[in-house]
């Protein structure tokens, strides 16, 4: 049974990754908008290089988190129209498994490449190597996160037609923490504290996501398609 | 104490008062208004049934 | 078919299960608010460092205590109608959510009206306010996503399951607001730790009024409940004749 749900697992992520790749706007958007409205911020506030280096994590980590929530609503929306996630609702293999399948591609596709991206901002703002580094450190830990949590709000808004405002609504409270802990470390690093509790507290995060969101969410999509 | 005293709230009648002005008129709110929503939907409950009676 | 009627039978028992509580709530509710009132505006005595301006205790404190005591018992219910899918837990999570919603505005506006003479400004990053601010907008968006759905079924179990979640992350939100404020300590504000051993004078009113508000929560909960099984059930018999006998 395992090892039949381990294919099914890969068979459903491939067919997820092709699909993403053939529809390049869902997860390319979310990207530029990342990079475009961070640039705001420095033409708004002035050039400045010091006030930019202070509010480069907050700024960071909040179009960070705006990008992640303009992609939610796309996650399980294609699913649940053509009516494959009611496919996989009936499916011998375990549901919240396949639904962390779903996310796990998700992050692949909006959460690393923001990650992957981030130096780049961090040029913009003035960041140094090792704050740069640490940013990186703390989204590639709260990015699971953002994609985990707001999996549960995509998934309670998915049956809605005019879901995507209300996700936002429902998620952005639960982002509260991950953007606290995320944030507050890079501006420790660059203040030269010790952060390494920081991370801690994202990874514990991250753990207790990755438990629970899956099933919150399953349940959630199971309710949604009634 | 007076009465123009204890209004006076040693100078905080301000923000004493409005906290408890404030609170008065939402719970008053919160209060009232389930008893005008039910009468609204007993009207409605009425208008429903003479409308079944009609047909 | 049996389950069905069982069903409604338990909806419209709780409608009259309710009707009856009801008194027992309001009028103490009525005699509690006076007395605490009386106790707390004129018996206790002013605070010797805040003069009169602490009595915004007695209503700011409950209200803070009710915010979070509403979505306790919004949460329960919810959970109570995924596990055994009671239509009555479905009603009394669903009109849990506006009353909590006002008590944490209260708590809220009464804070910033104390915080403006003790602090000298409206709003401070305190980590109290804070994470009441986040915990209205869980209210928020629990009412956002309850009125977005047509059916109601649909509906309570979608806004059930995402009280579930906001339970989860109210200990993880107050914890990390509140670490994020010693992080970033400004301006001292020990002015506001009431915990220092009160007063008995001061602090009896404020348990009165406390207890005031938990009842005033259920008379209100009671009543909202019930309009919501008269809309949920306005199809039915028993619905008609009620409103005859009315």
């Amino acid at each position: 049974m395992i090892n039949s749900s381990q294919h099914a697992l890969k068979i459903l992520l491939w067919r997820d990754f092709t699909l993403a790749a053939r529809n390049k706007s869902e997860w390319l958007n979310p990207l530029l908008f990342f990079v475009f409205a961070a640039v705001l911020f420095p033409l708004g506030i002035g050039p400045d290089t010091t006030i930019l280096k202070q509010i480069a994590p907050g700024i960071i980590w909040v179009v960070a988190l705006l990008a992640a929530l303009l992609s939610l609503d796309t996650m399980f929306r294609a699913d649940y129209e053509d009516g494959s996630l009611e496919q996989l609702t009936l499916s011998p293999y375990p549901f919240a498994l396949l639904v962390l399948g779903k996310i796990f591609v998700h992050w692949l596709l909006t959460g690393l490449p923001l990650i992957l991206l981030s130096p780049l901002l961090a040029t913009f703002f003035h960041l140094d190597v090792n704050a740069t580094l640490i940013l990186m450190q703390t989204l590639l830990f709260g990015t699971p996160v953002l994609s985990l949590v707001g999996a549960i709000g995509s998934a309670l808004t998915v049956g809605l037609k005019r879901g995507s405002m209300l996700i936002s609504l429902l998620v952005l409270p639960l982002y509260v923490p991950v953007l606290i802990f995320g944030a507050n470390a890079v501006a420790a690093a660059t203040a030269g504290l010790d952060i390494s509790g920081h991370l801690m507290l994202i990874a514990a995060l991250l753990a207790l996501a990755l438990t629970l969101a899956p099933l919150a969410t399953a349940a959630a999509l199971r309710a949604s398609i009634g | 104490m007076t009465l123009s005293e204890f209004l006076y709230m040693d100078g905080y009648y301000l923000y004493v008062w409005a906290s408890y002005g404030l609170a008065l008129v939402v719970m008053l709110a919160q209060f009232i208004n389930p008893i005008r929503r039910k009468r609204q939907l007993l009207k409605q409950l009425g208008r429903k049934k003479r409308r079944g009676q009609r047909t | 078919m049996l389950q069905a009627i069982t069903k409604l039978a338990s909806l419209k028992n709780f409608y009259f299960f309710c009707g009856k509580l009801l008194p027992w709530f309001a009028w103490p509710t009525l005699i509690l608010m006076i007395v605490g009132l009386y106790w707390g505006l004129v018996e206790a005595p002013a605070d010797y460092q805040q003069k009169d301006s602490y009595r915004i205790i007695y209503i700011h404190v409950p209200a803070a205590w009710m915010s979070l005591f509403v979505y306790m018992v919004m949460a329960t219910s919810a959970a109570a109608s995924l596990i055994w899918k009671t239509k009555a837990s479905e009603v009394v999570a669903n009109s849990c959510a506006p009353i909590g919603a006002a008590f944490t505005f209260l708590a809220l506006a009464t804070g910033s009206l104390w915080g403006k003479p003790m602090w000298g400004t409206w709003w401070e990053w305190d980590a109290r306010l804070t994470s009441e601010l986040v915990l209205l907008f869980l209210y928020l968006g629990y009412m956002a996503l309850q009125s977005a759905f047509e059916d109601k079924r649909t509906a309570a179990r979608a806004t059930a399951i995402l009280a579930i979640v906001g339970v989860v992350n109210i200990p993880i939100i107050h914890y990390s607001v509140e670490w994020w404020f010693t992080l970033h300590q400004g301006p001292t504000v020990q002015v506001l730790q009431e915990k220092q051993a009160m007063d008995k004078s001061m602090l009896y009113p404020l348990m009165v009024m406390a207890t005031a508000f938990k009842t005033y929560f259920a008379t209100v909960l009671l009543m909202r409940s019930r309009n919501e099984i008269l809309e949920r059930e306005s199809h039915t018999k028993w619905v008609q004749e009620e409103r005859e006998h009315l």
